[in-house]
């Protein structure tokens, strides 16, 4: 892919029209491949926004500065590698549940919304995966109710925005004090702990020295960016929240793919609720609290645009990184939840403001060095 | 390219004469010069958008501004309005050199600006829009008796008396906003208003009422830049034309109503060209047909519409703005609902619905290009395969590589400029926009493309480039319909016309039995727009 030929196709003086093309053969595309390439380098690792990536160096230098304070006040810890090596795996595990969340919520702000109703989702997902009625399916039936828990609620939410045209920001408020109810009255505002041991050990296990909590952060992020940036689903995604209109006369299902955005968001809780079950042992109505403001927040550090059409997985998940080095780093010097919350605000209005003069600047650098280099 | 004043050898001798350096005649322009800018520059990120502007209005003139898209007159005006801040050359206001940080000070120091997206606040009256930012006030409490006499006094002035201060500007027709608009300039005691195509969202009897405004305001000294795309009103209202390329000044101060159209067209463009469309095939080509509409209604926007388009056919439709014809081809294309009535692609009813329609083959190019049919900040390639994005995929795996060998090949078909698929489509000028959006419909199998207003805001050149288009289109068997207010752009591209008035066909024939004068006396009969003021 590397190397950039030339369209072979002959240029007459004036070209012709094309002639209309029929809908593409796979088998046609596959030889086009090789030959496509017009004029520009393509790596495939190419994200959407090449200043998205640019953006998340930003979120980086301020990860960077984070570790540069622990090791200001704590500099023996630091000083121990192999303590470095076990604390950064529990920042890691520290942000997969969140993460998790976080991934499905990038995708429903930049396809144009919002879910508020995250949190309540896990904890609904996860008192009902962990009722004695479920618990008696075993591992396989727990996961299975947490992720068709997940779905069926997204999709509510999905239908009551797209269908029931409610504002998102009204339906999934609903949706939130709704099945946090459900969930209470679910449970008998009781903790249910959970029998299970394969569920147990996915929280406690490590697989070549590293939580699986963690592997499943890596997958469900993986999966994120290859479905936003590589399918046809994310590029839906973009069109959607960027400009409804114009999808929407292009020809693209904007109902049914906003429904399908919100019904990942549940797909995402579903997963969360599994792990957050397991890291506790237990599930209860009031767990997951708030995850919506951490992933919002999150997200929005990221660089995702809260008006929809741009966004990326990896600026979602450094968010979320921050945020759970930002607590690690309160908790090894024994300060409160309560500072700890007043920097998190800080982080957020801070990252907000470097982002945006930073995205002017890196547009008017490339701007600049398109001059230099186009005609 | 040097200014034909710094060398008159330049212009040549049939084409301009020595327009450029003659005055207007004195009895046309009295006033005092109260603007002059002298070789104005602004550069942006990759633009230079200004490069040497030349301008002289005096007081009391209409001073026309002409030129393509692209060629500066936007940045011009906000450079005028205080939005922008020129990078170097001279602004003198009122005989002093003057700088304008904000658009507060150029409001202050006496120029307004009205835009062609009107900016008012539409659920305020039109007294709080007329003085918004200015509002007359004791301790902090709005006298709204004060501002509503004061308002009414400047609607008289312009004319427009009955209007009430206290009505909301929702509730008012687009020339009664723009009215509202020009109360706002004066009630800042402009001395100057620039006007950024203030016909566009005007029926044609309403023209002539800016027209009886502007002369008003000029008859009282106050100096108005006027900027539109259409040359006879330049002609009607102007009083001198500077026309702008490539950011710089080409020709200062032609008279308006003697220079002829062909030499300003050059100055525009550097070459001459009038509405320049392709030939018609000799031969009956149009084949089977395509589309069939029948009895559609919709109530309140048209009724009872029947149509048919045969593929490789241009069908064009002649209507004013609110005469339906936008509703209706968005119901043909399954943007709307209708309430009665049928559409049938080769044969087949269609089911409701935009996915229904693309699958059936048909393409829109809607009216609004930017909120309707781009997502601005997304690359070139990603807007032309919006519609077919899916057809390159593989399992659901998105194929850019694909996608941007077949842009480019859309991009060069289409002459697209700058042809760099991977730019923001944000980037590219009106016409070159346009170009993305029909070259959409040119990937995989459209075989009826709809047309809403396709040169709307497109400069002369691009404008011939995209008759040529639509054009070999037809010749390959796609079928066209077309909405244009345009009559002579309907006349011209069209195999077949219908005139549309309130909803309703008035008249079917083929283009060469109608002219101008016979579809404009159509689309105008009887009474025209409701609650256009008096």
């Amino acid at each position: 892919m590397s190397d950039a030929t030339p369209t072979p196709t002959a240029t007459p003086e004036r070209p012709q029209l094309p002639a209309q093309s029929p809908p593409v053969d796979p088998a046609e595309t596959a030889v086009a491949d090789n030959k496509a390439g017009s004029g520009r380098k393509l790596s495939w690792w190419r994200g959407d926004g090449g200043d998205g990536a640019k953006r998340n160096l930003g979120l980086i230098g301020v990860l960077a500065a984070l570790i540069v304070v622990g090791a200001i006040t704590k500099p023996d810890l630091y000083g121990d590698p192999n303590w470095v090596w076990n604390n950064v795996l529990a920042i890691l595990q520290l942000a997969s549940v969140v993460g998790v969340v976080t991934v499905g919520m990038t995708f429903v702000i930049i396809g144009g919304g919002i879910d508020l109703s995250v949190g309540a989702i896990v904890a609904l997902a996860g008192v009902w995966c962990t009722t004695v009625a479920t618990q008696s399916y075993g591992a396989g039936g727990m996961i299975f109710t947490a992720l068709a828990v997940g779905i069926c609620v997204g999709l509510v939410n999905g239908v009551l925005i797209s269908y029931g045209r409610l504002v998102p920001f009204i339906a999934t408020l609903a949706m939130l004090v709704a099945a946090r109810g459900l969930a209470a009255s679910i449970s008998n505002k009781q903790t249910q702990v959970s029998s299970s041991t394969f569920i147990n050990d996915i929280a406690a296990r490590k697989v070549i020295g590293i939580p699986i909590l963690v592997y499943i952060l890596g997958a469900v992020v993986l999966a994120g960016w290859v479905v936003l940036n590589r399918t046809t689903f994310g590029r839906r995604t973009i069109a959607v929240g960027g400009n409804p209109e114009a999808a929407r006369l292009a020809g693209i299902n904007v109902r049914r793919h906003t429904m399908l955005l919100y019904a990942l968001s549940g797909l995402c809780c579903g997963i969360a609720a599994i792990m957050l079950t397991s890291q506790a042992t237990s599930a209860q109505a009031a767990m997951a609290n708030l995850y919506e403001l951490d992933a919002i927040a999150a997200a929005i550090i990221g660089g995702t645009l809260l008006s929809g059409g741009r966004g990326t997985i990896v600026g979602s998940l450094l968010g979320v990184i921050i945020f759970a080095t930002i607590t690690n780093l309160f908790a090894i010097n024994g300060l409160s939840i309560e500072a700890q919350n007043m920097v998190k605000g800080g982080i957020i209005v801070a990252a907000v403001l470097v982002q945006q003069f930073q995205f002017k600047s890196v547009t008017r650098l490339l701007a600049r060095n398109r001059v230099t280099t186009a005609t | 390219m040097a200014l034909p004043e710094d060398d008159p050898a330049t212009a040549s001798a049939e084409a301009v004469a020595e327009a450029p350096l003659v005055e207007a005649p004195a009895d046309t322009v009295a006033g005092e010069v109260v603007l002059r800018l002298t070789d104005v520059v602004k550069t942006f990120p990759g633009v230079r958008a200004l490069d040497g502007v030349q301008l002289e209005v005096r007081a009391g003139e209409v001073h026309c501004l002409l030129g393509q898209n692209g060629a500066g007159k936007s940045t011009l005006i906000k450079v005028l309005a205080g939005v922008h801040q020129p990078d170097s050359g001279q602004v003198e206001w009122r005989g002093e050199p003057a700088t304008f940080a904000n658009p507060q000070a150029a409001m202050k120091a006496g120029i307004a600006t009205i835009y062609q997206e009107l900016d008012l606040v539409e659920d305020l009256s039109v007294a709080e829009n007329a003085f918004l930012g200015h509002e007359y006030r004791n301790f902090g409490f709005v006298r709204r008796g004060r501002m509503a006499r004061h308002t009414r006094q400047i609607l008289s002035r312009l004319g427009h008396g009955e209007i009430p201060p206290g009505r909301m500007v929702r509730s008012l027709p687009a020339a009664g906003k723009q009215i509202v608009s020009m109360a706002r300039a004066l009630s800042h005691e402009a001395r100057l208003i620039i006007m950024d195509e203030p016909s566009a969202v005007l029926a044609h009897d309403e023209v002539g009422n800016l027209f009886r405004i502007i002369r008003e305001l000029t008859a009282q000294g106050i100096a108005v830049i006027y900027i539109s795309h259409r040359l006879e009103e330049i002609r009607e209202i102007g009083d001198r034309v500077t026309v702008l390329k490539d950011g710089r000044t080409t020709a200062a101060n032609l008279p308006a109503r003697d220079t002829p159209t062909r030499d300003l067209v050059s100055r525009m463009t550097g070459r001459t060209i009038e509405y320049v469309f392709p030939d018609r095939p000799t031969d009956d080509s149009a084949g089977a047909d395509l589309l069939q509409v029948q009895g559609l209604t919709r109530t309140g926007e048209f009724a009872d519409v029947s149509l048919n388009v045969r593929a490789g056919e241009i069908v064009g439709i002649a209507g004013l703005v609110g005469s339906g014809r936008s509703e209706l081809l968005e119901t043909i294309y399954g943007a709307r609902l209708p309430e009665a009535g049928t559409v049938q692609m080769d044969g087949k009813v269609l089911r409701p619905g935009v996915g229904a329609a693309v699958r059936a083959g048909m393409g829109m190019a809607p009216e609004e290009r930017k909120s309707q049919a781009l997502l601005l900040g997304e690359p070139i390639y990603r807007n032309v395969t919006l519609a077919t994005f899916g057809r390159y995929a593989r399992l659901g795996f998105t194929n850019a590589a694909k996608e941007r060998a077949e842009a480019d090949r859309i991009a060069e078909t289409l002459e697209l400029r700058p042809r760099d698929v991977d730019r923001p489509v944000r980037t590219l000028s009106g016409g070159n926009q346009q170009k993305v959006v029909v070259g959409r419909w040119l990937l995989g199998g459209t075989k009826l493309l709809l047309l809403d207003e396709p040169t709307r805001g497109v400069d002369v050149g691009a404008r011939a480039e995209l008759y040529q288009v639509i054009r070999s289109l037809a010749a390959q068997g796609v079928g066209v319909l077309l909405v244009s207010s345009e009559v002579p752009e309907v006349l011209g591209l069209a195999d077949r016309v219908l005139v549309m008035r309130e909803g309703r066909v008035v008249r079917e024939a083929a283009a060469g039995e109608l002219d101008e004068n016979t579809v404009l006396d159509l689309v105008m009969a009887g009474s025209l727009m409701e609650g256009a003021p008096a």
